[in-house]
């Protein structure tokens, strides 16, 4: 029952449409949109959540207690502090390019909830489920770095200039890395298709297979997000906040959403190529398939959080020299061997 | 032929890590320091001069805004001089008070240096670490001066007033547990792989340098001179105990950091010992000084060992109640004098890491 | 310590007659052979830590008195020297060629007590605004409006 659960609604809505006697069409369509929606209320409030997470995470690790006086536990504190930055007046520089300036903070959400379109939550829980779903997301989420990239440039400020450069470097030498990373496991599957991988993963998670992929994968996608050790971004002791340096109010708050929702792809990423997506370990089936994927996915949100909380930033040339000289080489590496690995299965006759 | 245009850059007076209102007027080439202009006098309240209208006396509240980090080693830095000057001896148990909140007051100015360092290198987290610890400090300074920052508690001729009851209990139960601590910051920032990427040879001074510009305290102990006053010249009653001067090898950021580490746990040791041996020490704690301070006509000149370096103060009396001229020798203002050719060629990552290395504090700064 | 300062004072006694020593064994030197003899200290007495210099304004007298501390780090000791420059003309040569860290030390020097150090790379004011006039450390100084 539970493990159906979103896919039970979505049949009963259809159902119910098909009472009214309105065309199949129509009635897609309006399941369609349900299901973003959906998708679209579940990023916001995750993000939401996260804020929290984040805060408590990093106020045991610091010896404090964090928030804990809007509603029970302070779990209320995000929706308090997204109520305080609606309220609050959106400065625009004398010098911005105004519409540019506007434009960005809108913009950064889209690549973001266009990627959660394919992401399977569960057992036939993806609202698309493209043929080319690895492909869709890699494309859809480079697009980030423009819009960051974007509010920068209109800030019109040096601050902001600077960090917006340090985007497109730090972004276009992670993207390289990243994909590459992957490549070994699409190398595996032979498939783009998002359920075709985490079917591969019934039996073995490409974790212990991949194990070199899954490392760089993680630390290039941790580098993407922009997340310490690689936040020199917004590395807020040196160039104050990057490209938010002239953001108030709700305008900094999308760029500080988008980017929690930019974790939650990386790590849901990282769940369906490497921990199995939705399967349950160990035949533990009772347990509905999309709470075991959000287990997978918060247990690896968790580690960028401490990895943030423990780890001091990296310096813009020992970034670039990270990359370029030990990320790509490394992913290279593993594709050879991974290539050379199955030629020697298949000559076996696995 | 690619052609690179140079910018301007304002760090500071507003930035999250010049820790206070003190500019940089950087010319970069790219994310590279070409020139570096630093501009200080922000805080400038005129100290110097307010001092002249002031009685010997009420001159030490305003030592305390200098570095007010370290607060005690600036307040005895001032009476040491103005007792220099009368000839004033101090009782024995006021030295020993003096000794230990100066200690500490050193203390509390490193852990805040260490942590701070952390937080400008982009760890959040050994910052509220090391401020765990500066907390108990400062309680405990409080409960001794009744003041966290600003104690002025020296007068000249002894300390304001003795330790409360059980007072020397707990900073010694606190002494106990400091190189566990110590080892804790070692562990969670020293240690670090992208900790010491980032400090390691990194805006190096060589000793030669150091010594000429006039550096001093922890910016020159980690170039590899050993020249700490405390033991060079010892004054109070330093002689007493037995520490030792931590000392640094490449001179780059790195060592300046660390060489604050182990000066803390030196300071623990001096503590112990100054504890143990107040245990015999009674009587007053405030020599027989006149109502009315009138040093006889001179100057002098008295530089002890603070937190950030050598603090120096000259005082010139002309045999009224007032100071003629106070001038004050202040390390934070000295060390920065060769911020801008250490900065050069380096990154704006750079800038914030070898500023933090020196350790200012602007109220010490601008004075 | 106190025989080393004695012993290097009374050398310095002997080779340099243009000086004088007070009881306080504080060396004072003519402005015209100052940089001269500052040269002598660093290259053969060890003296290299300009620890401290700065500057008292005496109106009675017509004199600024320029101090100077400077410390040795090999041998320990420390040296106070003295030279004065009449108020109407407040000009010495700068030491900064001599000792790097008497750079911003001059600059502040400068910048409240008015006294010009020739020869200084950058003399310009440090601690006050450019625009500020006057010089506050000076005893006649008088500040007119103040915090409105």
């Amino acid at each position: 029952m539970l493990e159906n659960l979103f896919v039970g609604v979505a049949d009963w809505l259809r159902s119910l449409l098909g009472g009214l006697g309105t065309p199949v069409e129509i009635n897609e369509a309006i399941v369609m949109l349900v299901k973003l929606v959906a998708i679209l209320v579940f990023i916001l409030l995750n993000a939401a959540w996260l804020v929290y997470m984040e805060r408590k995470v990093a106020a045991y690790m610091q010896a404090r207690i964090g928030p804990n006086r809007v509603g029970p536990k302070g779990l209320l504190q995000p929706f308090a502090d997204v109520g305080k930055l609606i309220c609050k007046e959106i400065v625009i520089p004398r010098k911005a390019d105004i519409v540019v300036f506007l434009l960005a903070p809108v913009l950064i959400f889209v690549p973001t909830v266009m990627v959660f379109a394919v992401i399977p939550f569960g057992k036939n829980m993806a609202a698309i489920d493209m043929n080319i779903g690895v492909f869709y997301l890699l494309a859809i989420t480079s697009l980030s770095t423009l819009f960051l990239w974007m509010g920068g440039w209109a800030s019109n400020s040096k601050y902001s200039l600077i960090g917006s450069m340090r985007v497109v470097a730090q972004m276009v030498s992670y993207e390289l890395p990243l994909v590459l990373g992957l490549l070994g496991v699409i190398m595996i599957v032979g498939s783009l298709r998002m359920s075709d991988i985490i079917a591969a993963q019934e039996h073995v998670w490409f974790i212990f297979t991949q194990p070199i992929a899954f490392l760089i994968y993680f630390t290039a996608a941790v580098a993407e997000t922009n997340r310490c050790p690689f936040d020199l971004v917004e590395g807020e002791s040196e160039i104050i906040s990057g490209p938010y340096t002239e953001y108030a109010g709700m305008a900094f708050a999308m760029f500080f959403m988008a980017e929690y929702a930019n974790i939650m792809v990386i790590c849901a990423m990282a769940t369906i190529m490497f921990l199995g997506g939705w399967h349950a370990p160990f035949g533990l089936d009772f347990i509905p398939s999309w709470i075991w994927f959000f287990l997978k996915m918060y247990a690896l949100i968790f580690i960028v959080m401490q990895l943030r909380w423990t780890y001091p930033r990296i310096r813009v040339d020992q970034l670039m020299g990270f990359g370029w000289k030990v990320l790509v080489p490394l992913a290279l590496a593993n594709i050879f061997i991974t290539g050379v690995g199955m030629k020697i299965y298949q000559a076996i006759g696995w | 032929m690619l052609r690179t245009q140079e910018y301007f850059l304002n760090f500071g007076p507003q930035h999250p890590s010049t820790h206070g209102v003190f500019q940089i007027i950087l010319t970069l080439d790219g994310e590279r320091i070409v020139k570096a202009e630093p501009v200080c006098g922000y805080l400038h309240r005129g100290i110097e001069k307010l001092a002249e209208s002031r009685t010997y006396t009420q001159v030490i509240p305003y030592t305390d805004r200098m570095d007010y980090l370290a607060a005690m080693l600036q307040n005895l830095g001032y009476v040491q001089a103005v007792e220099k000057l009368m000839g004033i001896e101090v009782p024995e148990r006021a030295e020993y008070l003096r000794i230990i909140s100066g200690e500490l007051s050193r203390l509390a100015s490193h852990l805040l240096a260490t942590g701070v360092y952390a937080l400008d290198i982009g760890a959040f987290t050994g910052f509220l670490i090391c401020f765990r610890e500066r907390e108990r400090v400062m309680d405990l300074l409080e409960e001794l001066t009744g003041s966290r920052m600003t104690l002025s508690y020296a007068r000249i001729g002894g300390v304001a007033d003795d330790a409360p009851e059980g007072w020397l209990d707990k900073v010694k139960q606190l002494m106990d547990a400091m190189p566990d601590y110590i080892a804790e910051y070692n562990g969670l920032i020293t240690g670090n792989e992208i900790f010491q990427a980032r400090t390691k040879f990194v805006g190096q001074l060589k000793p030669e340098t150091a010594i000429n510009y006039s550096l001093s305290g922890p910016v020159l102990r980690a170039s590899g001179v050993n020249y700490d006053l405390r033991k060079v010249r010892p004054y109070g009653i330093y002689d007493r105990f037995d520490f030792e001067v931590p000392l640094g090898e490449n001179g780059d950021c790195f060592d300046r950091f660390y060489c604050r580490v182990r000066e803390m746990q030196q300071s623990v040791r001096i503590i112990q010992q100054a504890i143990e041996q107040i245990k015999e020490v009674g009587g007053p704690v405030q020599a027989k000084v006149p109502k009315v301070l009138k040093p006889p006509k001179g100057d002098v000149y008295h530089e002890i060992e603070s937190a950030k370096g050598i603090i120096g103060y000259y005082v010139v009396s002309d045999g009224s109640n007032k100071p003629y001229r106070v001038h004050v020798r202040r390390p934070s203002f000295i060390n920065l004098g060769y911020l801008d050719e250490m900065l050069r060629g380096y990154l704006i990552a750079d800038v914030v890491a070898i500023l933090g290395s020196i350790d200012i504090v602007l109220g010490e700064v601008d004075c | 310590m106190e025989d080393k300062v004695t012993a290097l004072v009374e050398e310095l006694r002997g080779k340099f007659p243009f000086i004088e020593v007070n009881e306080q064994k504080t060396v004072i030197v003519p402005v015209d052979k100052l940089l001269e003899f500052m040269q002598e200290l660093k290259d053969n007495y060890a003296l290299d830590f300009l620890t401290n210099l700065t500057a008292v304004d005496y109106p009675e007298e017509n004199k600024f008195e320029v101090v100077y501390n400077i410390n040795s780090i090999v041998k320990g000791y420390s040296l106070m020297v003295k030279t004065s420059v009449s108020r109407e003309k407040p000009e010495l040569p700068s030491v900064f060629p001599i000792w790097g860290g008497a750079n911003w030390q001059e600059r502040k020097v400068y910048d409240l007590m008015g006294i010009v150090f020739t020869g200084h790379p950058n003399l310009k004011r440090i601690l006050l605004d450019p625009n500020f006039e006057g010089h506050p450390l000076r005893k006649d100084f008088q500040w007119e409006g103040g915090r409105e």
